[in-house]
């Protein structure tokens, strides 16, 4: 008990966001409310007068919601599926990470779903999805997919959150009867400490797969159509690879906010940053080799139907928006992240991060718009601007995923206590001993003994 | 089981519009207003679109004036995608929509080719004294659904439950879309494509017949036919 007590002090800032609250928190929540109210203004006018209020017309019927429901769930890949390969590759810096990480899948995945609503003319018949449903449609595989993804995200959030909730409950003095419910018993026992690792483990594997299928088919809603450049085969791992890119990013920007707001300075070091860093330079790099497959392969090909959307973004109406995007993708990321000073620094990962996570929104309307706007019949060619109804509801959705993110932050803490304790206890150990088991058995004895 | 089709000969078109009107009376397609249309949101279910034609150079129109009615796929790419299965293809060929099913999601708009499928941006509204006109055969169509054009399904109906009350076949003829009757110039047939008897399938086997976009394979049941080059560029 002593020694618990004596770690609660060690660890006393994480539970300080949960303990007190500052009025700029209050006057924050209240300006992200503000916005969101104004988006809910906008989307009653929707709902009153139809699609009619967006900027949608023939044939661009698809705009500003959809390359929203692409993008977040795009940066819903942040949390489970790093979080997850982070743990099952036993990497020691993840611990302070994860968490905050998985909050971002779960809760934006929610947004992902809201735009597709957003986007239906009769939003009251959404359940005729269930009720009818066509599993010829790749619409239904998102469905289906994205349904098993929140469930196992949430699981997956909820599982190593429960040693927490305890520490909670044991500690403070309001809302116990919450942390109670939600800390299911646990006593921290060994047997429920091995239970919990097991179905951690089980989790972190079945959600890589899942994940991975999110973005599959999301990318094949388009891709299963034969509309010009978007009928391709590698649609699946080049949405799959953009998801990944931005979802890093999302993580780099979360944990500079929370490490600057809460003072977790001690938790979240720059080679945390650093650590992201490099993998989101790995997947600029991997964004970039798909971009330029896609694009090189299309223009050899010069199908001209294909020729007229792959001109309109390099060198016509979207070139502005196409070569930004390249650049927030690609040049930015790499001068900042290939660059080791400006990579260990938090601002050089953040606003690598920022650039990418701009970049990646322009990548997803520059797939959804142009090949509509260029239908293979040229008479039907159009243009599209989104209307401030699609611009306020992208703000307040925006607005809403921070609110709750930061609610959370204040009902559980979100750095992992539990598994930041248990790297301080176990990990050293454990790592020299791995170490030691790569090495070949002409370790010198010294060595040998001092591990076991 | 018929498989319904129909033949447009561009030789004899000419462009004069009357199938437009014609389908937008019969089917109580909504008129839009100036500034909605402005927008691109006119719905019209048979368009007489213009091909530009940059090979002309003087010699032929430099503008093909082409009407575009829903292609009724045998191989449609708009019903496999509706996560609802609020459009399908009928045993008859027919590619229909059930309005009070459709979400209003527009993957099917956004996956057909041909972009004939129409989208009610608002609530349709007909100006004094128009919606006295209104066909009773044909259900209006509520905000926020897909529509599009059905060969005049209802015309088939009243024409089947005709012969059926006679005690006879239905005769070829006897079932035409509006717009098929209404031609001026004669430039359009319809019928049974599986009766080698048929207009349609005699007219089909001209060397002047061609498909839009042949090569993504869906199998159009509207047969184009057309002397020498035709736009060219789709």
């Amino acid at each position: 008990m002593e020694k618990s007590e004596a770690s609660m002090q060690q660890d006393a800032v994480l539970l300080r966001p949960i303990e007190q609250t500052s009025w700029k928190f209050w006057v924050f929540i209240g300006i992200l409310l503000a916005i969101w109210l104004w988006g809910m203004f906008a989307w009653l006018t929707q709902l009153r007068h139809g699609l009619e209020v967006t900027g949608l017309n023939v044939p661009v019927y698809w705009g500003l919601y959809i390359t929203n429901f692409v993008f977040f769930i795009g940066i819903s890949h942040a949390g489970t599926l790093i979080s997850a390969i982070l743990r099952l590759s036993h990497a020691e810096w993840r611990r302070p990470i994860t968490r905050a990480a998985e909050v971002i899948t779960v809760l934006v995945l929610f947004f992902g779903v809201g735009c597709v609503l957003l986007d239906l003319g009769r939003p009251d018949r959404a359940l005729n999805v269930l009720k009818h449903p066509n599993f010829m449609s790749p619409l239904l595989w998102d469905v289906t997919s994205i349904s098993i993804y929140l469930t196992a995200s949430t699981v997956y959030l909820y599982l190593p959150l429960i040693p927490d909730i305890a520490i909670l409950r044991d500690h403070m003095p309001k809302r116990r009867w919450f942390y109670r419910i939600l800390s299911l018993g646990w006593t921290g026992s060994e047997r429920q400490h091995r239970i919990l690792e097991i179905a951690i483990a089980t989790m972190a594997v079945l959600v890589i797969p899942i994940a991975v299928s999110v973005h599959t088919v999301v990318s094949w809603v388009f891709a299963m159509t034969v509309q010009p450049m978007w009928h391709s085969t590698i649609f699946g791992p080049y949405f799959v690879v953009g998801a990944i890119f931005s979802g890093i990013a999302a993580i780099i920007i979360a944990m500079a906010a929370i490490r600057k707001v809460y003072h977790l300075e001690s938790y979240l070091k720059p080679i945390h940053f650093n650590n992201l860093g490099l993998l989101l330079l790995v997947m600029s790099l991997l964004w970039f080799y798909f971009t330029f497959a896609e694009f090189l392969t299309t223009y050899y090909g010069s199908e001209p139907s294909h020729m007229v959307v792959f001109l309109s973004k390099t060198e016509g109406e979207f070139a502005p928006y196409f070569w930004t995007m390249v650049v927030a993708c690609v040049v930015i990321p790499l001068a900042l992240l290939g660059n080791g000073r400006t990579r260990g620094t938090v601002w050089g990962t953040v606003v690598a991060s920022v650039s990418v996570e701009i970049g990646m929104w322009l990548e997803r309307f520059l797939i959804v718009i142009p090949s509509l706007s260029r239908p293979r019949l040229p008479f039907a060619a159009a243009h599209y601007s989104p209307s401030w109804v699609e611009w306020s509801l992208l703000a307040s959705f925006v607005a809403m995923f921070i609110f709750l993110y930061a609610v959370f932050t204040k009902l559980f803490p979100i750095i992992s206590i539990w598994e930041i304790r248990e790297g301080r206890e176990r990990s050293v150990l454990e790592v020299s001993r791995r170490v030691q088991s790569y090495l070949d058995s002409a370790v010198p004895p010294a060595l040998d003994q001092k591990s076991s | 089981m018929a498989r319904w089709a129909m033949v447009i000969d561009l030789d004899r078109c000419t462009a004069c519009q009357a199938c437009v009107v014609a389908c937008q009376v019969e089917n109580n397609v909504p008129p839009t207003g100036v500034g909605e249309a402005e927008k691109g949101r006119a719905i019209s279910w048979l368009r007489v679109v213009p091909f530009v034609d940059e090979e002309a150079h003087g010699t032929r129109p430099p503008l093909r004036l082409t009407p575009l009615p829903c292609q009724h796929c045998d191989n449609p790419p708009c019903t496999k995608v509706c996560p609802v299965q609020a459009t399908s293809i009928d045993d008859e060929g027919l590619v229909a929509q059930i309005y009070p099913r459709c979400i209003g999601c527009r993957y099917c708009t956004t996956a057909c080719p041909y972009t004939v499928r129409e989208f009610n941006w608002k609530r349709p509204e007909w100006p004094e004294p128009m919606e006295q006109g209104l066909s009773p055969d044909v259900s209006i169509r509520p905000k926020g659904v897909v529509e599009k054009c059905t060969f005049c399904h209802h015309r088939l109906q009243r024409a089947r439950d005709r012969a059926r009350a006679e005690n006879r076949e239905l005769q070829e003829g006897e079932y035409m879309p509006a717009c098929v009757e209404t031609c001026p110039s004669g430039a359009m047939a319809f019928g049974d494509w599986d009766d080698p008897r048929s207009e349609v399938s005699r007219l089909s086997q001209s060397p002047r017949a061609f498909h839009l976009m042949e090569e993504l394979g869906t199998e159009p049941k509207v047969i184009y036919l057309s002397k020498g080059e035709w736009g060219g560029e789709v």
